[in-house]
């Protein structure tokens, strides 16, 4: 197991190093200039200025010395830039941001697992019944109606009917916790709940699946309660193919946050990357992308090692 | 050898139906037998005569919804395992009569431990912790001879071989010293080298134990090495038992003698050929209605078509068979 996670590890470092070129390549891909923008806000530019700004940005040097500077920086300061509009530390930004996604991202998956988990179980250990109809046609209703619709009906038709609204001025954690919850769980149960609907469907469907198995058979015929053959025979099993579902799934969380943060003004690194690619401010979306693909990289470390924890071949691998 | 006494385990008029696509099939048709204390019976017949599913039944593990007990008696110790409830069903499995299923490779369970596996059983029925149960597995182990059993009980399913795999289900089957096994063809998927070790190993077990064994297979040779007695099924009924020896030398049903003449026997003139038995079982969805065998049976008379023959006695013992004709004649 050991020599297992030390494999998975140094896997992650050429990982890293490629998503850094990529982020950093990106942002300076999106069609219209930062330089542009500001010397249009400044009224008449003209050729001096734009030069100067350049220099002083850092604009002018070749990518390679831009890149090295910025990721060395990031590596050994832990120093993200300075936004170039507010000329404030992207790393600030980010840590005073990073907490509330994370929040809400995780509350999300909470929910989402305890919604699928016991559907999905149940589903399939009471295939056919009403239940389990009810259950798919819950998870097929979610699959289809997209997250941001539900949001905006929320937003929009209790404050018509009953002038109610979901509240704007976001409360920290720290400050009132409870305030501060209540603000996050209507956006954590949509993505819980859409998150949910295709882990129901794989649980039942790996569920479904290992009950066939032959040694679920020797499982019953040791005498067995349907408690213990599920959980000590049947889970294990049918989990493998769902902890990839969610893992993948993490990964979308990251993204449906960036719609909801937007759609409740939640202020986490969504909201910041929204503001930030309007302005082509490059240090803070490079910063948010960063972050996220890092993010999206130990979810994956984290579905591999739990591979190894619930399959005993992969350890030997 | 057929105790005076109420057996062991008495079989009547078993049926058990499966509902698919293509209607009802009786799989298992009003099927009796019995088995005595430490007796070994074997249930002999191809694959889809009903053979697994019978001893399924009797554990009352009949694959659901499709599957159906459809009637009968099962009489296990004085009890009708029929009207217990599940939870009663539940301890008697695995601690009075246990199971060694067909495949080694897919019936253990690849993501526990051998030992965890094999300790089960006491951990369940006899109250005993894990830590006294793991011990206890590698007693076991060392007993169906895998070397070096301590460290192999930690082992994973992936790292045994077929003969490893099926000792360690054999283990697992006698961990409560069950007085009924039930092995659905135990070595039909073992080299042929292991397979003699396996059912000597078995054999050897179940009589130190006293426990009386259900063999189904549709090897004849194992039938007469391994068996006291012998039901030979066809779709879905019982067409011949009697004493191994019985029906090994004097077969009186056309299928049994079929089945004879189609496996090679070292005892036959060099040369001879083997006889296959010519047709398909019948379909079940569609059973004459008759006797079953008659489209493929070379005695088959207008009555045989029209007719079902029950199973009758042969001789003043056990021997029986379902049978208008009388086959000595032809021999």
């Amino acid at each position: 197991m050991q020599a297992f996670v030390i494999r998975r590890i140094a896997a992650l470092v050429p990982t890293l190093f490629f998503a850094s070129v990529i982020v950093f390549m990106v942002v300076r891909l999106i069609p219209g200039d930062v330089i542009d923008l500001m010397l249009s806000q400044d009224g008449g530019a003209d050729k001096l200025d734009r030069g100067a700004l350049e220099r002083a940005l850092g604009f002018d040097r070749p990518m390679v010395e831009q890149y090295l500077r910025w990721i060395g920086g990031v590596l050994f300061e832990g120093d993200f830039g300075l936004s170039l509009w507010r000329q404030t530390p992207v790393a600030d930004m980010l840590a005073a941001r990073l907490p509330v996604t994370l929040e809400l991202s995780l509350l999300a998956l909470a929910i989402a697992l305890a919604i699928a988990l016991p559907i999905g179980i149940l589903s399939a250990i009471r295939q056919d019944t009403a239940a389990d109809y009810i259950a798919r046609s819950f998870s097929i209703f979610m699959l289809a109606v997209p997250g941001f619709w539900i949001a905006t009906i929320i937003v929009v038709f209790p404050a018509i009917w009953w002038g109610w609204s979901p509240e704007v001025n976001f409360t920290p954690f720290r400050e009132d916790p409870l305030a501060n919850l209540k603000q996050l769980i209507i956006p954590a149960l949509i993505m819980g709940t859409s998150l949910s609907a295709v882990t129901i469907r794989m649980m039942r469907t790996t569920m479904l699946e290992v009950l066939r198995q032959e040694y679920v058979r020797t499982a019953w015929a040791k005498g067995l309660s349907e408690r213990v053959v599920v959980v000590r025979h049947v889970l294990k099993n049918a989990l493998i193919p769902v902890v990839t579902v969610i893992g993948l799934q993490a990964t979308l969380l990251i993204g449906g946050s960036v719609i909801m943060e937007q759609i409740f003004v939640i202020p986490g690194m969504g909201l910041l990357l929204i503001e930030a690619v309007f302005d082509r401010d490059y240090p803070i979306v490079t910063g948010v992308f960063l972050v996220t693909g890092v993010a999206i990289v130990l979810i994956n470390f984290l579905v591999d090692l739990s591979y190894g924890l619930l399959d005993p071949k992969v350890r030997l691998e | 050898m057929a105790s005076v006494a109420a057996p062991l385990l008495a079989v009547e008029d078993l049926s058990v139906r499966f509902h698919t696509d293509r209607g009802i099939l009786p799989a298992v048709d009003g099927v009796s037998f019995d088995v005595g204390e430490g007796e070994t019976l074997a249930i002999v017949g191809e694959s889809g005569s009903g053979k697994s599913v019978t001893a399924m039944s009797i554990l009352r593990l009949v694959q659901r919804p499709a599957g159906e007990i459809a009637g009968g008696r099962v009489t296990f110790e004085g009890r009708d395992l029929m009207a217990l409830s599940e939870q009663q069903m539940q301890e008697i499995r695995g601690d009075r009569i246990s199971l060694i299923s067909q495949e080694p490779m897919s019936s253990l369970n690849p993501a526990l431990s051998i030992g965890l596996q094999v300790g089960e059983p006491l951990n369940r029925h006899r109250g005993v912790s894990w830590s006294a149960a793991l011990r206890e597995a590698e007693t076991l182990l060392s007993r169906v001879h895998i070397p070096d059993a301590a460290n192999r009980a930690r082992a994973y399913p992936h790292e045994f071989s077929g003969g490893m795999r099926q000792r360690a289900m054999i283990a697992m089957a006698l961990a409560c010293t069950p007085r009924l096994i039930i092995a659905d063809e135990p070595t039909t998927a073992l080299d042929v080298t292991v397979q003699a070790q396996i059912l000597e190993l078995l054999k050897q077990l179940t009589r130190e134990a006293g426990s009386a064994m259900i063999l189904i297979t549709h090897d004849l040779g194992v039938v007469a090495r391994y068996a006291d007695r012998v039901s030979v099924m066809y779709a879905g009924r019982i067409v011949e038992s009697g004493t191994a020896l019985e029906i090994y030398e004097d077969p009186r049903h056309p299928y049994t003698m079929g089945l004879m003449a189609s496996v090679p026997r070292l005892d036959d003139a060099e040369r001879q050929r083997l006889v296959p038995i010519e047709g398909q079982p019948p379909d079940l969805a569609a059973m004459p209605p008759g006797c079953s065998f008659a489209p493929r049976c070379r005695f088959a008379t207008d009555r045989c078509r029209r007719d079902r023959p029950v199973l009758e006695p042969v001789n003043d013992g056990t021997h029986r068979k379902a049978c208008f004709a009388d086959v000595t004649q032809f021999r």
